[in-house]
């Protein structure tokens, strides 16, 4: 194994870590909806919700370097350059993360002034880390793509999916840089802070996931390349095409002009093409191969990212993209229901795809396929669909309800919190967070089993052989 | 399919030429996009007022012509007993931002509809109707009394974030101002229910 695909397991091993711990916060911030004094002036909901959201980025974000630290090597046949320093920003990077998990939980917030931003919070959505641990990302991304694109020069070659991932670097490390503005316009301040969040999540990182499902189509069914390439090339310029301008659905209401109703409103309309090429995409090459691959807990997790992504991204966007639902949905549950369903088709389930697929490369194990990978797909999927369900609930309610008839004052927000739909919505989205927390017990149970069982079937062989 | 297109449809690097020429075209009409709307964002046009703004009255009501709800900006109405000066409203518009990030807002409140959904929208906070009753100066003191000594309101309560009386006077300053700013009729039906 190359000294790449072992920094690749510790990412995905760290990245498996913050997905618990993303769902332990998610958890806790649901029940504030429950009991809305709960742990008041304690550790109040924004800091829950802060380690909840930066925990989901950051899980991601290590399975997308684990990822490609996995596949690197093997596309290009060598050692990753530069990779001594990769595993020491490993150990950066997870240090950074603890201390502003400490932070965020113990110190929480401090006054208004430059050094607040600079150590504990500054207080941006998705970008709450103090700027110093900012610029520790940003370090890490610039070693990553170092990592990549120098390795491609030394190999004097690339192939088609690294030539996409080599230049999807430039905006995912550029874009980032969008984290350390203070812009006290709030117009222009959401106007960049978009660029950031829509173009990394909704361009940058689809890309970037697009590449990583076309190698693990690749290694898992044995894809022709020439196919997946075409189609990752198909999907870039659906994807950029759509994407760039279907940022104007977040222009529609922060001071911004009139015109991005209508550029807004069609390009994200169209969004959901470059997903549902990716469904047909994933479907073409599992049919062309019977339904059928060895390694059947990546097979599954694969075609659960193709659909997942195609329905919680595009069809669930598209649902209260239109300026004219938006005007009502805009800011409700509905827009958590919209990106819980998103995220996880669009990237969770891609990494855990490739967390089956590097299990078994690595151990050389055949015997993924037990009874402990179905329930925790069972549950999680279970879960997800679940809190999806009881938030578009929710969420549908507060824009008839809140929005449209109420006038979205303070007043009619109040009203709503103790509406029964809003209500049983919290309750089910509560519910079926338990059932999502269960689904990770049970993954990470089997990961840690499958590892067991390799040990206790490895050393008879062993001994048999000495 | 004729054969010609079939060898081109069928060769990967036909697609990689779509996927730059969108690529770059997209990025060329939002690189456009962006310098106009940055200019038309920039505090003192007519859709984002100055940030002195803050020394007249501020309504949100329904335009006819525009079919839509919309900022009215009226004559003078001072906060805490105070004509600011356009460069000492910026500097009090920059700290109530401090302000608001550093005590994360936007983690519990949205902005234009932004952050999260666990409290009110604060885009027009300074008009709700909950404040109804304090006129003017008085809305002010009373707002900033509110974030300094939270009380709890219905079936939310929020946080006590110790936020100081020069902290408080700053961030109900940024709520006066962004209220002025025309978000395109968002929210719609601004306190319908309530009669306002």
């Amino acid at each position: 194994m190359y000294r790449s695909q072992r920094l690749g397991l510790k990412y995905l091993t760290a990245s498996t870590v913050m997905f618990g711990a993303m769902v332990v916060f998610g958890l806790l911030s649901s029940i504030y909806y429950i009991w809305p004094g709960f742990l008041l002036n304690v550790f109040n909901f924004n800091s829950a919700k802060i380690v909840h959201i930066d925990g989901l980025v950051i899980w991601l974000l290590m399975g997308f370097l684990g990822a490609i630290y996995w596949f690197l090597p093997q596309e290009l046949e060598r050692e990753v350059e530069g990779i001594a320093l990769a595993e020491i920003l490993f150990w950066v990077f997870c240090a950074a993360v603890a201390v502003v998990v400490v932070v965020f939980i113990f110190v929480q917030y401090g006054s208004a002034t430059e050094a607040s931003m600079w150590f504990i919070n500054q207080g941006r959505k998705y970008v709450e880390a103090p700027r110093w641990a900012a610029l520790g990302i940003v370090a890490v991304m610039v070693v990553f793509a170092y990592n990549v694109i120098g390795t491609a020069f030394k190999a004097r070659k690339s192939t088609g999916i690294l030539t996409v991932l080599m230049f999807d670097l430039i905006p995912l490390v550029v874009l980032y840089l969008d984290a350390f503005p203070e812009i006290r316009n709030m117009s222009e301040d959401l106007f960049w802070w978009w660029w950031l969040v829509h173009l990394w999540v909704e361009a940058t990182w689809e890309v970037l996931i697009g590449c990583i499902m076309a190698w693990t189509l690749i290694h898992l069914v044995g894809a022709s390349r020439r196919v997946v390439e075409s189609w990752l090339y198909v999907e870039v310029a659906l994807v950029l095409g759509t994407g760039i301008l279907g940022l104007g659905h977040h222009y529609f209401w922060i001071g911004t002009p009139r015109y991005w109703f209508a550029i807004g409103g069609f390009f994200s309309a169209l969004e959901p093409l470059p997903l549902l090429g990716m469904v047909v995409h994933a479907v073409y090459d599992a049919g062309s191969h019977h339904l059928r691959a060895a390694n059947r807990p990546a097979f599954y997790w694969t075609l659960a990212e193709a659909f997942g992504n195609f329905i919680g991204g595009g069809v669930w966007g598209f649902m209260m993209t239109l300026p004219q639902i938006n005007l009502y949905s805009h800011g409700t549950q509905w827009t958590a229901s919209h990106g819980h369903f998103a995220f996880w088709g669009a990237y969770g389930c891609g990494v855990i795809a490739v967390l089956y697929l590097a299990l078994e490369k690595s151990r050389g194990y055949e015997g993924l396929d037990g009874r402990a990978w179905k329930w925790s797909f069972a549950l999680l999927n279970i879960g997800m669909l679940g809190m999806v369900g009881a938030l578009l609930v929710a969420g549908m309610d507060q824009a008839f309800y809140e929005r449209a008839i109420g006038g979205s004052t303070w007043g009619a927000f109040l009203a709503m919190e103790g509406r029964p739909w809003f209500v049983e919505g919290m309750w089910a989205r509560f519910a079926f967070g338990l059932l999502f927390a269960c689904g990770y017990a049970m993954l990470v149970y089997d990961l840690l089993a499958t590892r067991r069982r390799e040990v206790a079937v490895s050393e008879p062989m062993a001994a048999a052989g000495s | 399919m004729t054969e010609r297109a079939q060898r081109y449809t069928q060769d990967p690097l036909f697609w990689r030429a779509g996927a730059i020429a969108a690529t770059i075209f997209m990025s060329m009409v939002l690189a456009a996009l962006t310098i106009d709307t940055l200019r038309q964002i920039t505090p003192g046009s007519p859709r984002v007022p100055a940030y002195d703004v803050i020394n007249n009255s501020v309504a949100y009501q329904y335009d006819p012509a525009r079919a839509e709800y919309a900022p009215k900006i009226g004559g003078e109405e001072l906060i805490f007993g105070h004509k600011y000066s356009p460069e000492e409203a910026a500097d009090l518009i920059g700290k109530g931002k401090l302000v608001i990030q550093s005590r994360a807002c936007i983690d519990c409140h949205t902005f234009f509809g932004n952050g999260g959904y666990y409290a009110p929208d604060l885009t027009r906070a300074w008009m709700d109707p909950v404040w109804s009753i304090y006129a003017g100066p008085k809305r002010a003191d009373k707002l900033a009394a509110f974030m300094m000594h939270p009380l709890r309101l219905g079936a939310r309560a929020m946080p006590d974030l110790h936020i100081q009386r020069d902290e408080a006077e700053a961030a109900v300053a940024y709520l006066k101002w962004m209220s002025s700013v025309d978000s395109n009729g968002f929210p719609d039906r601004f306190g319908a229910a309530s009669g306002q």
